[in-house]
Order: structure tokens, then sequence, then C-alpha cells
């Protein structure tokens, strides 16, 4: 847990309530937008974690869920298109007792911020990336995403997309990240749990977000947040429980050697013989992150929601502070005339 | 045998040979030693384009010229008095840098078939021996031979190792002949090698041997003395110019109580100011090497909004990179520092070469209306006072403030009379701790400098949000209204121009007040204007120098100085572009003198011009005095 987390428990910060993390900025998404149920959520999970407002700072790129930070009444930047992330980077680098947020979309994150995405995971800034993933463009009105479908029709694409879309999850595990998760919108409570765990992380943690545009690509998550379609098409994850999913919770998923297979356990398969959930196991979370099937294929594999991987390594803040440090004890605090005279000097009269 | 002497003001020697042969680490000794010493002194290596050129080739040449004197010295020299080469191709490649009747020192083992065939020349026209070198003196000396034969018995060194040694035997030589001392090279070696005594022992022993070798050798018979110059009192080191840009950052965040977080993708000729501040860490220096160019400004940005001094250095092309950044910087009005060490353009261009390629660039690259203060370093040493000049404009006046070096000085070097940190200025960044208007906190509230407050995130209550979006005057709020947009801009635009208000006012550098002539020039291009002013006035020609350092906003009495002379001449280094900044504001008719070559002006090149120019206007004068 974060140490800043203490300070509420001890009584001294004034505890923290959602409306105070509200702003006086009119909220200018569209009606309906998934990104309001996001907003709603931070603000609610954000004042149980003990961390004073002035001590937070949500960064986001440019997208319409990059309004975000507007909307919180902490520090924020509303930078460039795709750099959230490269900005938070430098900032937490320099004030690591900041507790960082990076608000990005699938193009912001993925498409013009590609390059900065991988890198800040393989370097483990410990920050919390919310990608709020709609599979469009939405702000610039309607183009297919990274993200988006082969055969997407959109705006620029009237005869379906040509681009095979990036799994951001595969990508993020690719690129080493140390806490994965995927939740949506439409889910308050998982959302919630799965922000206070990426909080708790001690690291990058990527969360990525299904997100509904209602404008412009409407209902492309419907099949894992609508009643009828959700429990047959959604597997969420628990951490040392079997790996459960199906109307009844009656169907589960096996490990053939690598290969994952969906077993009934009305016709008799046993809830012991199911892959158990372990976020700590970097092969299964990389095979966990490929149930990446289209819903319309025959025998695809249900999508997971959760936290998919979880590993503590070090954080680039802290091997920085560190080296600077150890340099600190080893040469004495840098004396300004002598840097400046140099090794050798001379004298003319 | 008896050896005369000879007392000289000045000398020019160019060490040139293959990049695998030391030369700019001879260069580079014979410099230091010449600066403490006491003589005044300007460098100039010419680096090959490739890392690794194939050995011998005239694309792996590396040169280093080195200027000397007991007289005050500007540039690096037009043309060498002496030139070292240790094979043919670095003769081939460097002869026309050589005076009529200089002298060449050739290790004959590079003019050897291979060698000869390597810089494509034909067996048979081997230069050392078919005369056509008639002009110069040619000493030669079969240093690889020597070397070896040195280090023979007891050294426990391979061929190999003897072979690269042997810049050192030079090195002595060239000591001899201008009557310096071994020690500082001694001191060196001996710190460099310090833990492997074979190698150390190798190097003192050739570095003595060539230093003999002049002692004994009966085709020498003249040695040299280059009197210490009559520079001003002072405690004084040698430096390069990246260092000195580094060291001037260190001397900022010192004065200013701001850490540095330096955010950088490696590139040439920047990437030294990169190595030097990565060793700086017990002065509080972060250093960080991004992905990109683009990573790199951010993350210098997301450190200026945490309260640390941002800086990023790059060249051309990466500038180019860091345009959209900028103008993000520019927006949110936090200061931070933006090094250009211009290189030959465009796209990848000449990278080791140099250029004052991007003025333009830095004056108008952006999207919008984006104007950024812009500081020019004109000599190595000046880096120091450049860089910590655009730190104290970025930080009082919350603004993205770029600096412009070059290649040229990036790497030269010259003695320099360094500064007292009590005696730099103080830096006073403007923080916030509360609020500011009744009640609440206005991000853009601005002062007399039309600056903003920084509030730093930690800081209570002042809790803010700032972006790239267009806002509101004062709260910072997003805002499209139109009358609000014309405003911002103007307003953006005069907090810039009042930087003016807070900068020294321009002076001449030498030359009369008023006059026929006044040349105006800008960063590197100033050692080798001051000298060719000199030169002309000491002939009786009424020209002055202006060097602007300055380049955004311009020192308030820039106008007046330009509107007090009949003529202005603007060498630059490049296809012609602060005069037509000069001339779009000031509305004078400047002539360019343009150099874009990949290589500094001469002061000839300068002379010349001034000359050519100044007699024209004589002889124009002279025969409409006739007809009257
Ligand atoms: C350099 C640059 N290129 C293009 C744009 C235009 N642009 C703004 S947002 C955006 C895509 C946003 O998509 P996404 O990141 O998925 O965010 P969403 O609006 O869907 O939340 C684009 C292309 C820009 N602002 N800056
Ligand atoms: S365009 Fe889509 S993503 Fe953007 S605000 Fe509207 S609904 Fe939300
Ligand atoms: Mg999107």
């Amino acid at each position: 847990m974060d140490s800043t987390t203490q300070v509420a428990a001890n009584g001294q910060a004034p505890k923290m309530v959602a409306k105070d993390l509200v702003t006086d900025q009119e909220v200018r998404w569209c009606p309906g937008c998934g990104d309001y149920s996001i907003l709603k959520q931070v603000q609610t999970v954000v004042p149980e974690l003990g961390i004073p407002r002035e001590n937070i700072v949500f960064i986001s790129g440019i997208g319409c869920s990059s309004r975000f930070p507007y909307y919180m009444e902490t520090y924020g930047m509303h930078s460039i298109h795709g750099r959230a992330t490269a900005v938070a980077s430098g900032l937490k680098a320099s004030r690591p007792e900041l507790s960082v947020w990076i608000v990005t979309g699938d193009g912001d994150a993925l498409s013009i911020g590609g390059n900065h995405f991988i890198h800040i995971l393989r370097r483990n800034f410990n920050v919390n990336i919310l990608l709020f993933n709609n599979e469009i463009y939405g702000l610039t009105k309607g183009q297919y995403s990274p993200t988006s479908p082969e055969g997407a029709v959109t705006k620029s694409t009237p005869n379906g997309s040509l681009d095979h879309p990036f799994n951001p999850l595969a990508l993020s595990l690719g690129a080493d990240g140390t806490f994965i998760a995927r939740t949506m919108d439409r889910d308050p409570k998982h959302l919630q749990e799965t922000l206070r765990r990426a909080n708790s992380h001690k690291g990058t943690s990527m969360v990525e977000i299904y997100q509904n545009c209602n404008v412009f690509n409407d209902g492309a998550f419907f099949i894992y947040t609508d009643k009828e379609t959700k429990k047959l098409e959604t597997l969420m994850l628990e951490s040392s429980k079997p790996l459960i999913f199906g109307e009844n919770a009656d169907k589960g998923i096996k490990l053939d050697g690598f290969k994952p297979t969906i077993v009934s356990l009305a016709d008799g398969a046993s809830a012991n013989d199911l892959w158990i959930h372990d976020e700590k196991d970097a092969v299964k979370a990389n095979i966990l992150a490929r149930f990446f099937d289209n819903p319309s294929k025959e025998n695809h594999l249900p999508r997971p929601f959760g936290i998919f991987y979880q590993e503590d390594r070090h954080c680039y803040e802290d091997q920085m502070n560190n080296q600077m440090g150890s340099v600190l004890t080893k040469k004495g605090k840098g004396k300004l005339d002598e840097l400046i005279a140099g090794k050798e000097v001379w004298v003319i009269n | 045998m008896t050896k005369t002497n000879e007392v000289l003001d000045s000398v020019a020697i160019r060490f040139a040979g293959d990049s695998g042969d030391g030369m700019q680490l001879t260069g580079t000794q014979f410099t230091d030693t010449a600066a403490i010493l006491g003589n005044d002194l300007s460098t100039f290596p010419d680096f090959p384009a490739e890392i690794r050129a194939p050995q011998g080739t005239l694309a792996g040449v590396s040169g280093f010229q080195i200027h000397f004197g007991s007289v005050e010295i500007n540039t690096p020299g037009d043309y060498c008095d002496v030139l070292v080469v240790m094979n043919a191709a670095a003769l081939k490649a460097n002869l026309r840098e050589l005076k009529e009747g200089g002298i060449i020192i050739a290790n004959i083992d590079g003019f050897d078939p291979k060698n000869l065939r390597l810089a494509n020349i034909a067996p048979d026209q081997n230069p050392l021996e078919n005369g056509s070198l008639s002009k110069y003196q040619v000493f030669t000396m079969d240093v690889t031979k020597i070397t070896r034969a040195a280090l023979a018995n007891d050294s426990g060194l391979g061929v190999k190792e003897i072979d690269r040694s042997k810049n050192m035997f030079v090195l002595g030589f060239i000591y001899w002949m201008y009557n310096r001392n071994l020690d500082h090279s001694i001191k060196f070696l001996t710190e460099k090698f310090g833990k492997k005594p074979d190698i150390l022992d190798a190097n003192i022993k050739l570095l003595k041997a060539g230093y003999n070798y002049g002692e004994t050798v009966e085709t020498f018979t003249t040695r040299f003395t280059v009197e210490p110059a009559k520079m001003a009192p002072g405690t004084y080191r040698n430096i390069m110019g990246n260092q000195a840009a580094a060291i001037g950052l260190v001397a900022a965040s010192e004065k200013s109580g701001l850490p540095i977080f330096y955010g950088s993708y490696p590139i040439t000729p920047a990437s030294d100011i990169l190595h030097e501040l990565s060793k700086y860490k017990h002065f509080g220096v972060r250093t960080y090497q991004a992905e990109d160019e683009i990573a790199a400004i951010c993350s210098i940005i997301g450190a200026s909004f945490g309260g640390h001094l941002g800086v990023t250095a790059s060249s051309g092309p990466g500038i180019a990179l860091k345009t959209e950044a900028m103008g993000l910087g520019f927006m949110l009005e936090l200061p931070m520092v933006v090094i250009d060490v211009q290189r030959g353009g465009p796209s990848t261009g000449l990278p080791t070469k140099t250029e004052q390629s991007d003025l333009l660039q830095a004056y108008y690259g952006r999207n919008g209306e984006a104007p950024l203060p812009i500081v020019a370093a004109c000599s190595p040493a000046d880096c120091f006072d450049a860089a910590f000049q655009a730190c104290k404009i970025a930080i009082e006046h919350m603004t993205p403030c770029f600096m412009l070096s070059d290649g040229f000085i990036a790497n030269g070097a010259e003695p320099w009379m360094f500064p007292k940190s009590e005696d730099l200025p103080k830096i006073t960044p403007p923080f916030i701790t509360e609020f500011n208007a009744d009640g609440k906190f206005l991000p853009y509230k601005r002062d007399e400098k039309l600056s903003r407050p920084w509030a730093v995130p930690g800081v209570k209550d002042l809790q803010h949000r700032i972006g790239g979006i267009e806002k509101q005057h004062e709260t910072g709020n997003i805002s499209y209204d139109p009358e609000n947009h014309e405003f911002m801009v103007k307003l953006r635009e005069e907090k810039v121009e009042r930087i003016a208000n807070y900068i020294p006012e321009q002076k001449l550098d030498s030359g009369n007040a008023k006059g026929k002539m006044l040349v105006v020039g800008w960063g590197s291009t100033y050692g080798a204007i001051r000298s060719a002013c000199t030169k002309a006035r000491a002939e009786g020609y009424d020209v002055s120098h202006a060097h602007i350092r300055y380049l955004r906003p311009f020192p308030k009495n820039l106008g007046e100085i330009l509107n007090n002379y009949d003529m202005i001449l603007m060498p630059e280094m490049n296809n012609g572009q602060l005069v037509k900044i000069i001339r779009d504001k000031y509305f004078v008719p400047a002539i360019p003198l343009n150099k874009i070559m990949g290589l500094p002006f001469t002061s000839h090149e300068i002379y010349d011009k001034i000359i050519e120019l100044l007699k024209v206007e004589e002889t124009v004068f002279a025969s409409n005095g006739a007809t009257k």
C-alpha cells in the first residue's frame, strides 16, 4: 500500500469526499457517454485513498477522454496528443512523492503515443494509466482507431477498416508492464475495485477501461455489459479462484498444455481441474491476454476482466533517486565553485 | 648540435590522421598545455562524418586545429602554419588548410602503397616524393617504426597496442618543437591509465621519445617559442562549449534553488551536454535519456510543472520534433530551457559540421503565434553565460527559452576567466503558495512582467488545471471567446517583448559609435568578425562590430545603433536568417554575407567583404565628387 494512505488513518488530513474533487467546470462530454461513469467512479475511489488532493496530479493527452483533468479538483495538465505518458514520466521522476494519474484514449495511447506508452511500462514509473478504450476516435468525430476491429465501418473507412487491431493488454505485457487490468464503464463496482488495486500497486498500473462512445461507436462493448450476454461473454478474474463463467456459472477454462479450452461443469467436468487464476504468473497472463477473439467467432473464449498480472519490480524514479543518493554519499554535495574551476587553472597577474 | 630558437606571436597547428590515430586527444592535450602555459587560444575539431569509416580513407580523416598565441586569439586560424599528417588521406584532405610555405610533418609509414591506394593516389604519385609539395617545408619521420623500436622489448604490449600509442610520440615531438613541457600530459596519462601500468609506461615513454627525437635528430634545427598572452588578470581554465553550457545550467540551478531535470535524446553535436550533466548527480541534477525528442521535451514539461528546472537539448532534426511540445510549454507558461546545438541542415544534413541553421526555426517554428525568447552563445566559454541567462529568463519570465549554440563552439575550446559563484546574479522563481485573488487562485494572473505565478503540486488549495487550449485571461479556464483569443495572443507576445526591459542594452564590440559600416553578427561568428574588423580598422577603414546575444526580444537600443551607420554587413553561416529578421523589424538595407559549407568563416572572408564594400563606396564617392 502507498504510504500516503496512512495519513488519513492517522487522522491528520481531513476526510475528503467525492464532491471535494468536483471542479467548477461544466462537464462537456456528450450525454450518455461512458466517460461520465468513469469520472464518477474515480471521484468515489480517490477520496478513500487518503491522499491529500494537492498531492494528486491528473495528466492527459488529447481526446474526449483527455478532458478528464478539468473535472478533477486536483492538480492537472491537459497536454498534447499522445504525450501524457511522457509528461507524467518527467513529473514522477522529479516529484516521486506525488500520486500521478494518466488519462488517455485508445488513439492517444496506442496510435500517436504508442512509443511513450511502451516505454513508460518498461521503466515502471509508479503511476496509474487509465486507458479509455472506445475503439474509435471520439473527439475527431468518428474515425477508426488502433483498437477498432478489422472491417470496422467508420467515417474514414466506409468500406471497412483494413488495420489489424492492437490488443492493448498483450502489448502491455510485451512491454513488461507490471500491472495489467481490464474493466468497464458499466460495471461501477468492478471499476472501483480495479482502481483501488491499481493505486495500491507500486509501479505502472495499466488499466484498460472499455468505454462506450454512444455517438460514434455505440454498443461496441454491450455484449460484455448487457444482461443477456454478459455472463456468457465475460470472464471475471479473481485471484486464486478457478476460471468460471456462463449463464449459471456452469462453464470453466482448463489448460491443455498451453491451450485454453472451455469445459462444461454441468457435463461433469470438475472445478478442481480448472485453471486457477494467479496474478503473479506471467506465462498464464500472456495466455489470458490472448483471450481476444471476436465474439462472432464460433467457440470463442470469453473476454476476461480484472487483474491479469501483477509483479513487484523496482520503479524508475526510486532507482533514479537511489543513484543520486549514492553519488551524493560518495562525492559529497557538489561545490559549484569547484565545478566551475575544473581540474586545472592558471593565474594571470 | 645547436638548435636555434625563434619567437612567434601565434601559431596554428592542425593535427590530422585516421580516426583511429588519436588526433582529437593529441589536439586537446596540446591545447590544455598551451592554456596552462598562458597562451590565448581557440580550437576547431573537424570530425569525420562516419564513426568507423575504413581505415586510411578520406572519409575517415579526423582533424584538430589549434591556434595559440601571445596575442589575442579569436579564431582557430584561417590557415594553419603547421600540418601534422599521419597518412596520405590526411594530407590530401587537409593540404588546402595549410599556408603557403607552411610546415608539413608527415608519418612516412602512412604513405606506403596501401595507404596511397586508400587515399586514391596513384602508386607513382606519392606526394612526399613527386615534388608536388615544393611550396612547403616537408619533414618526414617514420613514426610507426620508431615507436615500435622504442617499445620493442620490454613494454609487454602487442604491436597493435604499440601502434595505437604512436600519437604520443607525435605529441612529444610537437611539444619539443614549441618549447612546451610534458608535465600536463604526463599527469593526464597517469590519471587515465593509472590502473594499467603497461599502457601508462608505454605512453609516457613515447611522449618522451618524441621530445628527445626533436632534440637529437639533425633535420630539425629550429624550435619556436610562443610567450604567454597578455590577457586580463584573473584565474583561467580551458573550456569547451558543451561543457560550459552544462556548468552554466548547474550554476543557474544553484542560484535559483531549482533542481535541474534534463531530458534528452542523443544527437550530435548536443550529446556531450547529456554526458556532462549525467556526472553531476551530486549537484542534484537528474538526467533522463528519453525514447525520443518528443518524450524528452515532454518529460521536462512534467518536471517544470512539478517545480524543477526542465532543460532539454538537441540539434536541428530533434528540435523539429520538439516543436509541438514547445508550443505547449509556451501556453502553459512554465519555465523550460531548450538548447539547440546547431549543425548543418536540412534533414540529417551535415551532422558533424557546423552551421547557424536554426535561427528561423527557433524564431518561427511553431504553429500559431508562439514567440519564444532566444539567447545565443558566441564562443565556447560564452556558452556558460548564455545557458545561465537562458535559465534566468525562463524562470523569472515563466516561459520556455531557447539557447542557441552550434557545433563549432560546442566542440571548440578557449581559455576562460571564470566567475566566482558569489558574483553570479540570483534567480528568483515566482513561486506562489497562497491565493492571489479574493478567496481563490488565478493561475494566469500576471505581474508587471506579464508573467504568471508558479504553483506546484503539493501546495495546498492551489490545485489548478492547465493545458494547451486557449485560456481565459487570469482564470486560465478554457475559452473559445473570439475577443479573448486575440487579446491573449497579443498579451503573450507583449510578455515576451517585455523581457527587453530586463536584459542589457546592445553594446558595440569594437569600433566607432557612428560611421560607415557596422558588421552585425550573432553566435559563433564572433571571433572571425572581431578579427576581421580589427584588421580592417588597423588599415584605416571605418568599420564597427556589434554582436547580438539576445535575439528575441532584441535589446531596446538595437534599432538606434543600426541607424548610426551607412552600411550594415551581416555575416552568417547560413543562407541569411538573422538578416531577414533585422530587415523586417528595422527596415534597414542590411547586406548578407553567407557561408554554407559546414565550416566556420575565416576572418579573411569577412575582412575581404568589408574591404570590397568600403572600397566600392569610396570609388562611388570619389566619382561623385569628380562630377560635381
Ligand atoms: C498532433 C495532433 N494530431 C491530431 C490531433 C487530432 N486528434 C485529437 S484527439 C484525436 C483522437 C482521439 O482519439 P482517442 O485517443 O481514442 O480519444 P477519444 O476522443 O476517443 O476519447 C485526434 C486524432 C491532435 N489534436 N493533435
Ligand atoms: S464523442 Fe463519444 S467519447 Fe466523445 S464525448 Fe461523445 S460519446 Fe463520449
Ligand atoms: Mg477513443
